[in-house]
């Protein structure tokens, strides 16, 4: 099995072949802090995930809403760095070749660390893919052809606001799945009715041969399973790390329940998901 | 007289894409794509009409007050005997200050699109009073995203918005300053891409806000020249404008940057001092970055986190500066520099007793660097500061300190 994009393709071409579509979940790295961060990765295939966006914190999160930017400042005040975050990533990958990680973030860190030597670091750590949130197409040759021409993927948002004429330009260069953004504004708002998820899905899939992943709103098992019906994916963010943060103790740090309430809590995702299709 | 534009003219910028050299770009979601391509395309065809420039002329003339004087400042000339220091006045604009040249264009501009509900984010309040009172000029909504730090120590500015009927958002992630303010703009904007402008109030952000924004205030440097030229039958010899954004200083730099015997003066806020970690100055103690849509020089750590600012005033209290100041560093054609706070409030009220002109903290820092320039300059120099901003919304919060100095 390949790394970087191959590992993508290869768990979509396994999730058609069970028939079903796969659950992405999203937790910030550090959040609180490393060790709990280490053992939720580790955690998540068993708990049913296909797939992790791994969130690289940054302070200024702009497409964010409140629960993923708590989650970030968390990460950040317990010491966590990109560096850090790719070392997550490689204690991980050391015991599962399986499940893709696509770190998701901001560009600032990345441009700070170094392009050439982050996408060198983050491929021998066992990433497999990048959503950068403030990467449009127009600055794509600043990290996306880079990364392309290493085949670790890079995976675009197409939005509400993503006309038909403007799908093209973004599905260039697109590689691994394409992720929709159900709602126009930020992570952790209001949920899209399932026919504009479906009439969205159907639309995207004219334009393109890629998975097409959902995430955006999608706060319950039930929503889970209505979005797995009509795409290849689906992805949850902000109710993950509320699950996380429900669990701390009131200095935000982490308690001997925050691993096992948020795996149950995607169990539980994973079950809608998996029987939405039966 | 008419001369050629120069064949490497400095004024030509920014590039298709909104590119400054490396710096500028359009570093924004996928979801605030389209709406900034929709500003950028609006624009472009606004500047090409002459109606749109009518209408604009005829609000900077009638409404703000344009042109604002350019005046002697005899006795503070006197006071530091060296070269001749005059001030561009751009704080007896309505409003207070130079804002409002910026926001007028862009409301136009709205208006233009359809758009009739407005979004700004401010620091000190300036850039929020003046889009209020826009706003309530052109009968548009009006919410202002404003750090709940800068919201309780610029009160006065939160009453105007409210009188003018805006709403104002008191922002609490991350520093609850400027920075957080713009970061909280921009996720509210990209949840209403459909009815919403977004005012932005500086020349930083994605294009084409930097050049735009950019063209609103280089009405400052167009009169400059021009009431130099009819005072002094010359160009001056030194510009200096105060730095946070760096709109005032990109509006009256601009129509000069090709004049190359003309020195350019940026002053950045140096806070506690720029060998602490309690300043504004980006560019002093900065490195290039991408934060905002743009990149440019941004006080950030190791890790590329960003960093908080600090000044004692809220208009310069953000860690970025925008993206033509930073290329305008690199090329070298604007000198950039650093005053403190307490340089600042001492300009502050130097400035009160000399000249009788109240100046908000932003320019105060201008006036500090003139301060240590001026002395050494001989007589026949001339300097123009712009006096961006009047400080009565700055009373209340440097009296105790002036106090504690005993400077009153």
């Amino acid at each position: 099995m390949g790394a970087g994009v191959g590992r993508i393709d290869a768990k979509f071409a396994s999730l058609r072949q069970e028939g079903r579509a796969g659950l992405g979940v999203f937790i910030t790295a550090g959040d609180p802090d490393a060790a709990t961060s280490a053992a939720l990765l580790k955690g998540l295939p068993g708990a049913g995930a296909d797939m992790v966006e791994f969130g690289m914190p940054f302070t200024d999160p702009m497409a964010d809403g409140p629960a993923i930017q708590e989650a970030s400042q968390r990460a950040l005040r317990g010491g966590m760095t990109l560096k850090g975050t790719l070392a997550l990533v490689k204690e991980f990958r050391q015991g599962n070749q399986d499940m893709p990680i696509i770190l998701m973030g901001y560009y600032n860190p990345i441009y700070s660390y170094g392009v050439d030597a982050f996408l060198t670091d983050a491929l021998d750590a066992g990433a497999d893919g990048l959503i950068v949130v403030d990467l449009p197409p127009e600055e794509d040759n600043e990290l996306c052809v880079p990364a392309l021409k290493r085949d670790m993927a890079f995976i675009r948002l197409a939005t509400p606001t993503t006309d038909d004429k403007r799908l093209p330009k973004v599905l260039t260069n697109t590689s691994g799945f394409v992720y929709y953004v159900a709602v126009a504004g930020i992570t952790g708002s209001a949920s899209a009715s399932n026919d504009m998820i479906t009439g969205a899905v159907e639309r995207l899939k004219r334009h393109t041969d890629l998975p097409v992943c959902v995430g955006f709103g999608i706060k319950t098992p039930e929503q889970a399973a209505d979005v797995a019906k009509v795409a290849d994916g689906a992805i949850v963010g902000t109710a993950v790390v509320n699950a996380i943060k429900g669990s701390l103790d009131g200095d935000g740090g982490a308690t001997a329940t925050t691993v096992s309430d948020t795996l149950g809590f995607v169990k539980t995702l994973a079950a809608g998901v998996r029987g939405a299709r039966a | 007289m008419a001369s050629p534009a120069p064949a490497n003219s400095l004024r030509t910028g920014p590039d298709e894409n909104g590119h400054f050299g490396i710096f500028g770009g359009r570093y924004v979601a996928e979801t605030l794509m389209p709406l900034i391509l929709d500003v950028e395309a609006a624009y472009t065809a606004a500047k090409l009409d002459p109606e749109f420039q009518r209408e604009f002329e005829y609000y900077q003339k009638h409404y703000i007050g344009r042109p604002s004087p350019l005046y002697f400042a005899e006795r503070l000339t006197d006071h530091f005997g060296g070269a001749k220091l005059y001030f561009k006045r751009d704080e007896l604009n309505h409003t207070g200050a130079h804002k409002i040249n910026n926001v007028i264009g862009q409301a136009l501009l709205a208006k233009r699109m359809g758009k009739t509900k407005i979004i700004a984010e401010t620091g000190a309040g300036q850039h929020g009073v003046a889009t209020a009172t826009a706003c309530a000029l052109f009968d548009m909504e009006c919410e202002v995203f404003m750090g709940a730090v800068d919201v309780d120590r610029q009160k006065p500015n939160v009453d105007r918005m409210r009188l003018l009927g805006a709403k104002v958002h008191p922002v609490t992630s991350g520093s609850s300053t400027l920075k957080d303010a713009m970061n909280e703009a921009l996720r509210y904007w990209v949840s209403k891409p459909d009815t919403h402008f977004y005012i932005i109030g500086t020349v930083a952000g994605p294009h084409p806000y930097p050049a735009m924004v950019r063209d609103f205030q280089s009405v400052i440097g167009i009169e400059a020249k021009a009431q130099m030229l009819e005072a002094e039958g010359r160009l001056p010899d030194t510009l200096v404008a105060a730095i946070g954004g760096g709109s005032n200083a990109m509006g009256l730099f601009h129509p000069f940057l090709d004049d190359t015997d003309v020195a350019l003066i940026g002053v950045e806020a140096g806070g506690h001092g720029v060998d602490t970690d309690k300043h504004a100055a980006s560019l002093t103690g900065g490195r290039p970055g991408v934060l905002h849509g743009n990149r440019t020089y941004l006080l950030q750590d190791d890790d590329g986190q960003i960093a908080e600012a600090h000044s004692i005033s809220a208009g310069l209290d953000y860690p970025g500066i925008g993206p033509e100041h930073s290329w305008l560093h690199e090329l070298g054609r604007v000198q950039y520099v650093s005053v403190t706070d307490d340089e600042a409030l001492e300009a502050f009220a130097l400035c009160t007793r000399k000249e009788g002109i109240i100046p908000a903290l932003e320019p105060s820092h201008a006036l500090a660097h003139v301060g240590k320039i001026l002395g050494d300059l001989p007589k026949d120099h001339i300097v123009v500061m712009n006096l961006c901003g009047r400080g009565d919304k700055d009373v209340d919060a440097v009296i105790p300190k002036l106090e504690a100095k005993g400077l009153l």
